[in-house]
């Protein structure tokens, strides 16, 4: 849709369906009127055809509207706040946390808990760095204080599992080095779903 | 009847098979019934319907069959259990009972035994009768069930029922009286045979055929008037403490009835098992049949339903008073034309 498109706010011009109601009875004629009117108006076989017309869209124009859910997918807004990623650095493939602890210092629920010490090069290390989603909120503080762009949301939105720490370690966070080269980045906060443009409607003003 | 001395003597094993033979088609269109109703369903609003167990869903049919076996067949504590273990038979047997006087397949010879298997389990030469009175017998399936089981939905749920009993079943005879003028028969098989030239009684009757189908919907409990199980109102009327193969039977009868509802209303109105053009007769009543089964299911998935007091307003201001002036109209007209 073009800005222009966009602007325009007349209503009366566009694909508003406009309910065509009539205005309740007041006398006796009218109420006979309207008797004979839907006595004859063939109202009932209007909603076969709806129905009809819904199956033939459905079974020969690929109009079904299921999303057979655990195969396929909608696509979700990348503002979505799912899993924490801890992204890596793509030149040398090392993670980008450099243990400054804003993260954990933010968490509103406490539940960021990590430790670092230097390793040999007098860098700083993550040796420890676990999330319990126990207590998580999803609130994104810690994604949005990161000055590394280190620790983002990601989109794993099923969180059941056998095993809260089967999510919560920095290594099942982590970027797997194989799939590098597939790591996104994260859009921020203000970014818009891919279907952003399709999923957009005007709001018809009166004025 | 000469044509009646030409076909071959109707025996005692004939008529078993027959019975057998309807039982068992009947019995698996009844379950088959359900799978295609959701389908319908299903397709109607866009969606897919059930789909995942054997090809298209259609094992959905046994698992579902398999459910009902194995469930536990809990009688409540207060119920009166006598009548709540005989209700749901009741149902059941009255729907096939009905089935017996109605010519549901051509006749046919089994080749090597020489068995002559008649279209008819039971010829009876007041056929529309019986199985009109056989179907009304069937609601005290849900009379029976929604009185006997000590909960309050059901007791609402039957109440229902005697409303709607009281209803539709003055429409139902005063509709198929005109026919029956017509033909001057309560066989089915004149009504067929009265039909052999091709034109339909539905040509020349069509008031009373709208007015049996409604009627004969009331009395399938299909959607516009199924108001004694409305899920959204009474949670399921009648059915609501039934588990099992007992619910089973329920809706073993329903989808039976709408069968019977489909045969009579293709006989009666709708030219029978004559042949149609290019096309023969068994295949043509099968064809009616089908269409009626899918009408259901279509005017199910269109209409909302209706209240009781609509029901009785229907059927005894509008519906009866149109059944009445159709058989007067249709008794000048007769008398008229000769």
């Amino acid at each position: 849709m073009s800005l222009e498109q966009f602007k325009n706010r007349n209503v009366g011009t566009q694909n508003y369906v406009k309910l065509d109601l009539d205005h309740t009875p007041t006398s006796g004629w009218c109420q006979f009127k309207q008797v004979v009117k839907r006595t004859f108006k063939p109202e009932l076989f209007v909603g076969l055809w709806v129905t009809l017309r819904e199956m033939i869209n459905a079974l020969f124009r690929g109009k079904m509207h299921t999303t057979q859910y655990p195969f396929e997918k909608l696509p979700i807004s990348p503002r979505y706040r799912a899993i924490h990623d801890m992204l890596r650095l793509l030149e040398s493939g090392h993670y980008r946390c450099i243990g400054c602890g804003l993260c954990e210092k933010i968490c509103i629920s406490n539940c960021i808990t990590m430790e670092t010490r230097y390793d040999e090069n007098q860098r700083k290390e993550v040796s420890e760095y676990t999330i319990n989603f126990g207590r998580c909120i999803f609130c994104g503080y810690c994604a949005e204080v990161c000055p590394e762009l280190a620790i983002v949301h990601g989109q794993r939105y099923e969180t059941a599992s056998e095993q809260r720490a089967s999510f919560s370690l920095f290594e099942d966070m982590l970027t797997p080095i194989d799939q590098l080269n597939l790591q996104q980045e994260y859009q921020g906060f203000g970014a818009v779903s891919p279907n952003a443009d399709e999923n957009i409607k005007k709001t018809p003003l009166a004025y | 009847m000469e044509t009646a001395t030409m076909l071959p003597e109707v025996t005692a094993a004939g008529v078993i098979i027959k019975a057998v033979l309807i039982l068992a088609v009947i019995a698996a269109i009844a379950g088959f019934g359900t799978y295609i109703e959701r389908k319908v369903l299903a397709f109607m609003q866009r969606r897919l319907g059930p789909q995942h167990v054997g090809p298209f869903g259609l094992l959905q049919l046994a698992a579902d069959g398999i459910k009902l076996f194995t469930k536990e067949d809990i009688i409540p504590q207060h119920a009166n259990k006598i009548i709540f273990a005989v209700a749901p038979v009741i149902t059941a047997a009255t729907a096939f009972i009905a089935l017996a006087a109605v010519p549901v397949f051509p006749d046919f010879t089994i080749p090597l035994l020489d068995i002559y298997v008649p279209s008819i389990a039971s010829d009876v030469n007041v056929g529309i009768l019986f199985v009109l009175g056989m179907m009304a017998a069937g609601l005290y399936g849900p009379l029976l069930a929604g009185m006997a089981q000590a909960n309050k939905w059901g007791i609402i749920g039957s109440a229902r029922t005697a409303i709607q009993f009281l209803s539709y079943e003055v429409v139902t005879g005063l509709s198929i009286l005109a026919p029956i003028m017509m033909v001057g028969s309560l066989s089915f098989v004149d009504f067929n045979n009265y039909q052999a030239d091709g034109t339909w009684i539905v040509v020349y009757q069509p008031v009373a055929f709208v007015l049996f189908l409604i009627a004969g919907y009331a009395e399938t409990n299909r959607t516009p008037f199924d108001l004694l199980e409305h899920e959204a109102e009474i949670v399921s009327g009648y059915v609501t403490e039934y588990s099992g193969m007992r619910w089973g039977l329920f809706f073993i009868g329903e989808y039976a009835n709408m069968i019977t509802i489909g045969v009579i209303a293709s006989i009666v109105f709708l030219g029978g098992y004559n042949d149609f053009w290019i096309f023969p007769g068994w295949l043509m009543i099968i064809a009616k049949i089908a269409f009626s089964f899918f009408f259901m299911l279509w005017v199910r998935a269109a209409w909302p339903h209706i209240r009781p007091d609509q029901l009785m307003w229907l059927c005894w201001k509008v519906l009866m008073p149109l059944a009445v002036v159709n058989v007067v109209i249709t008794g000048i007209v007769m008398m008229i034309v000769g």
